[in-house]
């Protein structure tokens, strides 16, 4: 990459433009960034940017405790605010850092794939003089002839990468190279992780997911917009116009438990149409658990979590009735004990200023199997076994037409406290039993549906992450397992004439890699090359530095 | 599925018997290692003979292709067995009793429980310990380190102490979101790493010491002469990373596929998500640096040391201080 730049030309006088020292400027600048020594401390920084991300709360995990931080830590909270470290891994410093990461790591992949190219066609280097200043070191004599020696050795170096050559005095010599696997894993798992770093970052901007509650009663949800979510999450470049239409309806849901109350096993049974069902109107039944999603036209759909939706049928004076069934939330993850407040608006009242002066809303505690202690309601196992709940019943103003948004799960409080909405009774109730208000009307607690709450993912990306991902792991494991060694042979006629034929051999071994642990691969492949009908005449130089090569003094 | 409360007892008091054996091997092993002059013997013959082993070992990666010349032999004496040295020995012994009677534990409890007996923080702490143990017998045949064993197994005893009384969980069968075969995969991979990286982190604070005092003899002046020659620890430590690193990154791997079927999403920089990406990129680094110049010997130790912090952070801080989605540690 240092070679785009060429010096001045001969001739031309050289001027110190400011044009040269942009250039001079932009080639230091990216020989820094692309050195080793930087992509280290990049790698550093990366890991230490990421670290505020664990000790924080992030905004992105959990909204609420992000705030409560916040307001707990005053000046020095919204100081960490001001400088994103609630929202680390959008924040400005820490996409700076994985790009300058990436920048380097890209000028490091294309000199060093040019590299590779070449080392890939190059032959392995010629036998040195000297082998036994190899670290691997054996020499032998032998009375198997020279061809014979050869013969053998190319035999046992199959898989190598070898190339021969013919010395002075008929002194044969054999080059093997072997473990280029090393760098096609490392240059594979580089590459890999470019390709990672970029699909990630496309799937944040085209992915979304949402939650929903349904109630498990053969309700429907239908993904048709934003608006059909309790809560949802756009990436970037989703604006929630165009989602994958398909319908799901939850027919019901079943929870296992221990005896001690740990929760054993859920499982939501659904039915659910696609895009190509919307048209023939066909249902598709699937059993929704935890750990196997409904997965349909790239979009998935998961169980996150279940709770009871009590009904209520209220009874007017004048014998209308109304029932409800609103989901409530569970308070205790152990013994799902929920609360909520469900609403009522007076029927056939159209007078809005009287309406709000009779609305009534149901609040308190919902248990699945109550316990009571004195008036006072707990739940003892999340099983559906013995529902109770623990009611007030307010009537008045529930400050629904203020314009304020208002939460399923609650009452608006603010009504209460300046007095426009009155708690007119409270009682504990089983399923069945009812209370009667001061006007004569009846509350009763009529039984109690199950909710799921369920989200939709769509990431478009992620199958190409995980492909690359799994690169990345096999060029891994090639780059830090694979020995990149080599191996050198010079078989020298010894002995002449009438005498017996005697051969000289002698091996040496280079590992290329750091702390490869070549020595017992070595020794073997010598060995057997070596014993080939061995004289005894044998040296290695662990044992005994013993006579050199008969070429020593040659060169 | 019920639990068998009988095999989950036996379980226990072969956890017990595996720390108390432990603590007999290492007192043993202390003994070799400070045995006066005699220990200092056995110490520098091991050096010796480590030296050997180096010598014929490879140049390191990037240093020129030339090779160097490797040292002049020296011939072994044979060395007499002194009672050090026999000390020595009767504390490997007890450390591999100890083992068996850890795995002991660690299946029983998988047999009491019929699943993997991997499921919170105390067996996780005892299955990582064991594969620590693991590694260091397996090094121990391939380097001459014995008298550093006692330093292995204190961290070892020190975390089954704290495993076995504070985080002690009774064999139960896990919540739904664990009830999955990448809990094997991925908490299996999980635990071979964190074990197997106990022992470069170990290795690297040696390096360390060992280092310091090459470069002043005053300082750890009692105790740096017995300890093997950085190239030895340098040594032990890549080649334990190199093997763990992979593991480790197949983890994480697994533990992504996990998370898109249980949580929706495949990253999510859940805190116990960001701590094993810290770990990575420092191990990488540590991989990083012993490939850049004048970042090679005690600067790649003191990376691989953070590195293996990362890791002991991640199994303590983030499951018991933090409150992220990985909260099974079962621990109340
Ligand atoms: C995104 C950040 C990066 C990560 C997470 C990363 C990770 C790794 C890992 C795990 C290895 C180990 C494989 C081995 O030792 O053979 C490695 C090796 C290597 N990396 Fe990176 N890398 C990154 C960026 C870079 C950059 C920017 C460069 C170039 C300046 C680079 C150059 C190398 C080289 C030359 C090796 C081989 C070192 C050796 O053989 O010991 N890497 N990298």
């Amino acid at each position: 990459m240092t070679g785009t730049l060429a010096p001045p030309e001969p001739g031309r006088p050289y001027r110190d433009s400011g044009f040269r020292r942009v250039l001079a400027f932009a080639r230091n600048t990216w020989r820094g960034l692309t050195s080793m020594r930087t992509a280290l401390i990049l790698l550093f920084l990366l890991a230490l940017a990421a670290l505020p991300g664990a000790l924080l709360p992030q905004r992105i995990l959990n909204p609420p405790k992000t705030e409560e931080y916040i307001a707990q830590h005053g000046w020095w909270g919204e100081l960490l605010d001001r400088f994103q470290f609630f929202e680390v891994y959008g924040s400005v410093w820490f996409s700076a850092i994985y790009l300058l990461l990436m920048v380097s790591l890209v000028g490091c992949l294309v000199p060093r794939s040019a590299d590779y190219l070449r080392s890939m066609r190059a032959r392995p280097v010629l036998t040195p003089r000297n082998l036994a200043r190899m670290p691997h070191h054996q020499r032998s004599v032998t009375d198997a002839g020279v061809d014979e020696v050869l013969t053998t050795a190319r035999k046992r170096l199959r898989g190598w990468r070898v190339t021969e050559a013919e010395e002075d005095d008929g002194v044969r010599t054999i080059s093997a190279e072997r473990g280029y696997l090393r760098e096609t894993g490392n240059l594979v798992f580089h590459f890999a992780m470019l390709g990672l770093i970029v699909a990630f970052a496309l799937g944040k901007m085209f992915s979304y997911e949402g939650q929903v509650i349904v109630k498990a009663n053969g309700a429907e949800f239908c993904n048709s917009g934003i608006y059909g979510y309790d809560s949802f999450n756009p990436g970037l470049r989703v604006d929630g116009t165009e989602l994958n239409p398909f319908c799901i309806r939850v027919n019901g849901f079943d929870a296992r438990f221990t005896p001690s109350g740990q929760p054993e096993h859920y499982e939501a049974s659904i039915e659910y149409q696609s895009e190509a069902d919307l048209e023939t109107g066909a249902w598709r039944p699937y059993q929704l658990e935890v750990n196997s999603p409904l997965r349909t036209d790239g979009d998935r759909v998961y169980l996150l979590n279940h709770g009871f939706a009590p009904q209520f049928t209220v009874t007017y004076p004048d014998g209308t009735q109304r029932s409800k069934s609103i989901q409530w939330r569970p308070v205790d993850t152990q013994t799902y004990l929920s609360e909520g407040a469900t609403k009522f608006d007076p029927p056939g009242v159209t007078d809005s200023e009287k309406r709000r002066q009779q609305q009534l809303a149901i609040t308190g505690l919902f248990a699945p199997t109550a316990a009571l202690q004195g008036k006072v309601l707990s739940s003892s196992s999340p099983e559906l076994d013995d529902p109770g709940v623990a009611v007030d019943v307010l009537r008045g103003d529930l400050g629904i037409d203020s314009g304020r948004g208002q939460s399923i799960f609650e009452i608006d409080q603010s009504m209460v406290d300046n007095g426009r909405l009155v708690r007119i009774a409270r009682e504990n109730l089983e399923v069945g039993q009812s209370l009667t208000l001061d006007d004569g009307t009846q509350v009763r607690f009529d039984g109690v549906d199950r909710w799921v709450a369920l989200q939709v993912s769509h990431d478009p990306t992620q199958g190409w992450v995980l492909g690359f991902a799994v690169a990345m792991m096999l060029g891994l494991a090639a780059s830090l397992l694979v020995k990149r060694r080599r191996f050198w042979i010079r078989v020298t006629p010894a002995g002449s004439g009438d005498g017996p034929r005697r051969t000289v051999v002698e091996a040496g071994g280079l590992a290329r890699t750091d702390q490869a642990g070549y020595g017992e691969e070595f020794s073997r492949m010598a060995d057997e090359l070596i014993r080939l009908r061995d004289t005894g005449a044998r040296a290695s130089d662990t044992a005994d530095p013993g006579p050199r090569s008969p070429h020593e003094g040659k060169s | 599925m019920p639990v068998n409360e009988t095999l989950s007892q036996y379980s226990d008091l072969s956890y017990t018997t595996a720390v108390a054996v432990y603590v007999l091997s290492m007192i043993l092993l202390l003994v070799e290692q400070s045995f006066g002059a005699k220990g200092r013997i056995a110490a520098q013959r091991t050096r010796e003979r480590a030296r050997q082993l180096v010598g014929s070992g490879a140049p390191a990666e990037g240093a020129s292709e030339l090779p160097e010349l490797t040292p002049p032999p020296v011939a072994e004496p044979p060395a007499p067995r002194g009672r050090a040295e026999r000390f020595g020995r009767m504390g490997v012994a007890l450390m591999v009793l100890g083992a068996l009677l850890h795995l002991a534990a660690l299946v029983l409890r998988g047999v009491a429980t019929s699943r993997v007996p991997w499921g919170n923080m105390y067996e996780y702490i005892m299955a990582v310990c064991l594969i620590a143990v693991v590694t260091w017998l397996v090094v121990m045949r391939r380097s001459p380190v014995r008298h550093l064993t006692s330093f292995v197994l204190l961290p070892v005893v020190i975390l089954m102490f704290i495993g076995g009384t504070m985080l002690y969980a009774v064999a139960a069968p896990v919540q739904p979101a664990l009830q999955s075969y990448w809990l094997i995969i991925h908490v299996a991979a999980a635990i071979i790493a964190s074990g197997v990286f106990l022992v470069p982190g170990v290795a690297s604070i040696f390096y360390l010491i060992r280092a310091r005092h090459d470069r002043d003899p005053a300082k750890f002046a009692r105790f740096a002469p017995r300890l093997p020659e950085t190239d030895v620890l340098d040594r032990i430590a890549y080649r334990t990373t190199v093997f763990a690193f992979p593991v480790f990154t197949f983890g994480v791997l697994c533990g992504a596929v996990w998370a898109e079927a249980a949580w929706g999403r495949f990253w999510g920089w859940d805190p116990k998500e960001t701590v094993a990406f810290i770990a990575w990129v420092i191990y990488a680094a540590y991989l990083h640096s012993r490939a850049t110049a004048g970042w090679r010997g005690s600067r790649a130790a003191w990376i691989n040391v953070i590195g293996f912090s990362a890791t002991v952070f991640n199994l303590f801080f983030v499951n018991l201080v933090t409150s992220g989605l990985h909260s099974y540690a079962g621990v109340s």
